[in-house]
């Protein structure tokens, strides 16, 4: 079969994926056990495969998981509260949006995580410091987001508000609310997606929590291939959420 | 942007001496939060020197740009992310344009780099150290790491906006892969690479400085991670006023560098 052929096919490109992960995965396999690559710095697949279930089992991962889970729900409802609160509140007062545009936009592309000695300092070594650095992180997308779908609202739709005399409150509700919401959705997912790398990198960080905990614990008792099963499970769980995010806002955001 | 008429200011009208009020929201803005954060210090209702008074912080920060041993730190994390955005955005950069150029590789491929983009980064240090030891090796990985997943997707997103009459040309010349790369995809996709290494250069900084405060004894990340272990705060507030500052300036910079605000603008 040509390359031409392949290409045609509808799920060929997708088994090609697969099947390059599965041989690349046998590769370093392979080249650990003739001694091409070090097994003291890279654990075989199949013991990291094999590292799945001992992990699990004994370093109480699911415990873990709900643990960061909580951080990051706690951390997902204050976002989303003071993120759209914060949106609807520049778009209300004009003057203030012209003042502070610029500041939380800057504030979106700072480094915030590097703050996280000084969350230390002032919540002290706990779940409120993951949580308020999850927090902080989240957001800024999520204000810039509700004021751009606040403020990107049709004009026919505000025109047939006030063809009705809808007072300040229902145009508010019926209309502008409604016309942003797929837009505050794609704020939504940013700052939750931020929110959640933060949560798992402080957790490691400061040796606290979860699952973020987990790895630097496995790394800390140089157990190789339970490290590694560990970082492919966190990844594993962070692709999940990716995904269940992408679909609730797929799902939400209603078609035109 | 649809204005919605329900609020409408005098902005932007300069009334002889009398300040704009934007301008003068801001003074008032940054003006409230200095004199909370001076009252806050001088309350002492929190611990001792956790938010310092604003002088301490101006002080730690002079005297912080006049110590020559600063410059050094400073000196090994741009030395870092420097290598750290040259091999993540150069490899990136490569991955992209195959996944741009062709459909079936995006498909193959793409949704493997989609997904692992926004994982969190910092989780792969402890394997890093192992491959690169704890010097800048393992820092540099981390932050070309971080760059690579910015660029590699922007540029696949870039490469499949070209302007296909701009290829077509490119071809008719008979323009081998390297003359095609240089003379037609490069200089067409410019913004979206740009915007890219943009988001690269943020998540670099990131990455190296976060694995700096975990495991270090030189740059930035290890002077902020030194002065919180010595409960130096107006020290910590400085690095971080002097990060910030780096890091947003680096930003805007790229971007205008780039051309990107003319876009934005048009």
């Amino acid at each position: 079969m040509t390359a031409a052929v392949l290409a045609r096919t509808r799920y060929a490109p997708a088994a090609l994926g697969g099947l390059s992960l599965v041989l690349f995965v046998i590769l370093i396999e392979l080249l650990i056990r003739v001694g091409a690559i070090n097994r003291f710095i890279v654990p075989m697949p199949s013991d990291i495969i094999a590292a799945f279930p001992r992990v699990i089992s004994e370093e109480h991962v699911l415990e873990r998981f709900l643990l960061t889970a909580g951080e990051a729900f706690s951390a997902s409802i204050l976002v989303t509260i003071f993120g759209v609160a914060g949106g609807v509140l520049l778009h209300r007062y004009r003057l203030l949006r012209l003042a502070t545009e610029t500041w939380v936009a800057a504030v979106a592309a700072a480094p915030l995580v590097l703050m996280y000695p000084l969350y230390l300092v002032i919540f002290g070594r706990s779940a409120l410091t993951i949580i308020m650095m999850g927090f902080s992180a989240g957001l800024a997308p999520i204000i810039l987001k509700t004021l751009e779908g606040l403020s990107g609202t049709r004009r026919v739709l505000i025109n047939v508000g006030r063809s009705f005399s809808l007072t300040r409150s229902q145009q508010f509700w019926k209309i502008l609310f409604p016309a942003a919401l797929p837009t505050i959705f794609v704020g939504l997912r940013l700052g939750l997606i931020f929110s959640l790398i933060n949560i798992v990198g402080v957790e490691f960080l400061i040796n606290f929590g979860g699952l973020g905990q987990l790895i630097n614990e496995l790394a800390e008792r140089y157990d190789l291939p339970g490290t590694y099963a560990a970082i492919c499970f966190v990844i594993l769980v962070s692709i999940c959420v990716f995904i269940i995010l992408e679909r609730l806002e797929r799902w939400l955001t209603p078609a035109d | 942007m649809a204005d919605t008429g329900r609020l409408t200011f005098p902005v932007a009208r300069p009334l002889g001496l009398r300040l704009r009020p934007v301008t003068a929201l801001r003074i008032m803005i940054i003006v409230a939060v200095l004199a909370g954060w001076e009252a806050l210090a001088a309350s002492g209702l929190l611990y001792r020197d956790v938010v310092p008074s604003l002088l301490a912080i101006a002080k730690a920060l002079f005297q912080m740009l006049r110590d020559p041993a600063f410059y050094s730190h400073l000196a090994t994390t741009a030395y870092e992310i420097g290598v750290a955005m040259l091999i993540g955005g150069l490899s990136g950069l490569a991955v992209g344009i195959v996944l741009g150029g062709s459909r079936f590789m995006a498909r193959a491929y793409e949704a493997y780099l989609y997904y692992l983009g926004p994982c969190p980064k910092i989780i792969f240090f402890p394997i890093m150290i192992m491959w690169f030891g704890v010097g800048p090796g393992s820092k540099i990985a981390m932050g070309a790491i971080s760059c690579f997943f910015p660029v590699a997707l922007n540029a696949a997103g870039g490469m499949r906006q070209i302007d296909k009459v701009l290829i077509r040309v490119g071809k008719s010349f008979r323009a081998n892969t390297w003359q095609m790369v240089t003379k037609i995809y490069l200089p067409a996709m410019r913004h979206p690479v740009i915007n890219g290494v943009r988001l690269g250069l943020g998540v670099a900084l990131i990455g190296t400085l976060l694995a700096e405060t975990k495991l270090s004894n030189r740059g930035i990340g290890f002077l902020v991670i030194q002065a919180y272990s010595i409960f130096n705060m107006p020290q910590m507030y400085a690095l971080l006023v002097i990060l910030f500052v780096i890091s947003i300036g680096a930003n805007s910079l790229i971007g205008r560098i780039g051309g990107l605000d003319d876009i934005r603008r048009s």
